[in-house]
């Protein structure tokens, strides 16, 4: 969005030109009160490094422990999160809405 | 994403291209409107969503695509390289805005004094003109000098722009308005104008007018019920 000056994109090719293993998480779809709109990105690396948010810092966490796999696959994945599915519990998306992520391997 | 894609996305970005990135949610499939050949549906979806700039979910063939406009940023035009200026550029570069300066004085408009920033030395209607103040673009008049701000004003009031705010208080903005009736402005346009600029937070200092600038140029865009109030003009008929 360009409305954010969070160059996040910028810090992903950074840590790819650094040799990083990088994945970007985008908020795609929201349902009720999602802190972030749609477009959001959160970038991951292999190694730990975080750049930007998909919430308010429920469902990073959780977020990046998907990346890992999507790194070592190179699959994407569509994520759920959510007060009807009971990970939003475990991620702790107390705030009670529900949304859809996308998350990508750089590669 | 491939590398090559996201070079190509920051390419454009720095060009100040609109671009929307396109995304296949099954498998991930990429395309970059209007660089690469999308689908009709899609290019439709990506207009769309850089006119709104607002992303969106669209289905194509049964399958769901992502849309992601990049819009380049925001345009905020500052006339007078004043200390209100000084606090305002670097609070609004965080908020998304590209910035410049417009102010014919050189002793004010000067790279110590706004570092890094765009600065423009012509005069205002020139530098108003050059610039081409679009629907994206906010534009600020700080220097009290109607030889300065009026000509400003008056360009910035034939644009599109979705802003624009005026310094200066109701009994300056009294004359102005006569001012610019005698140029020619009908009373609808002049309401565009928000002056006293600001939202009333009672800001005393430089940060803080700058702080009720910025608040005001977010309420706006975003549609906030508090930047609606009444125009200027009526206030002043009151």
């Amino acid at each position: 969005m360009s409305e954010s000056t969070e160059d996040v994109l910028g810090t992903a090719a950074q840590w790819l030109a650094e040799g990083e293993t990088v994945a970007i998480a985008t908020v795609v779809e929201t349902w009720g009160s999602s802190p972030r709109p749609p477009g959001s990105r959160l970038a991951v690396t292999a190694s730990g490094r975080l750049a930007g948010s998909v919430s308010g810092g429920c469902i990073e966490g959780a977020v990046a422990e998907a990346a890992r796999e999507t790194m070592r696959t190179g699959a994407p994945q569509l994520l759920d999160f959510g007060i009807s599915d009971e990970r939003a519990w475990e991620v702790g998306l107390a705030c009670g809405g529900r949304l859809t992520v996308f998350v990508e391997k750089l590669a | 994403m491939t590398p090559a894609l996201l070079a190509r996305l920051r390419a454009a970005q720095a060009a100040k291209q609109p671009v929307a990135l396109l995304t296949r949610l099954s498998d991930g499939h990429q395309c970059l409107w209007p660089e690469d050949a999308c689908p009709g549906a899609l290019a439709e979806a990506a207009q769309a969503a850089l006119r709104e700039d607002a992303a969106r979910t669209v289905a194509l063939d049964g399958e769901p695509w992502f849309v992601h406009p990049h819009n380049p940023p925001l345009r905020l035009i500052v006339v007078g390289a004043v200390h209100i200026a000084q606090a305002l550029v670097p609070m609004a570069l965080p908020l998304g805005f590209a910035v410049t300066v417009i102010d014919p004085r050189r002793a004010w408009a000067t790279a110590e004094r706004f570092p890094g920033i765009a600065l423009r030395h012509d005069w205002p209607d020139e530098a108003m003109a050059a610039l081409a103040p679009d629907s994206r673009t906010a534009v600020v008049t700080l220097t009290h000098d109607p030889k300065l701000d009026d000509p400003a004003l008056d360009v910035a009031l034939r644009s599109p722009c979705f802003y624009i705010g005026a310094l200066g208080s109701r009994r300056t903005h009294a004359k102005r308005v006569a001012r610019l009736r005698e140029m020619g402005h009908g009373e609808a346009a002049i309401a565009r104008i928000h002056a006293p600029v600001g939202l009333a937070i009672e800001a005393v200092t430089a940060p803080e007018i700058a702080l009720s600038i910025l608040a005001e140029l977010v309420a706006v865009r975003r549609g906030a019920a508090l930047a609606a109030r009444a125009a200027p003009a009526a206030e002043q008929a009151a």
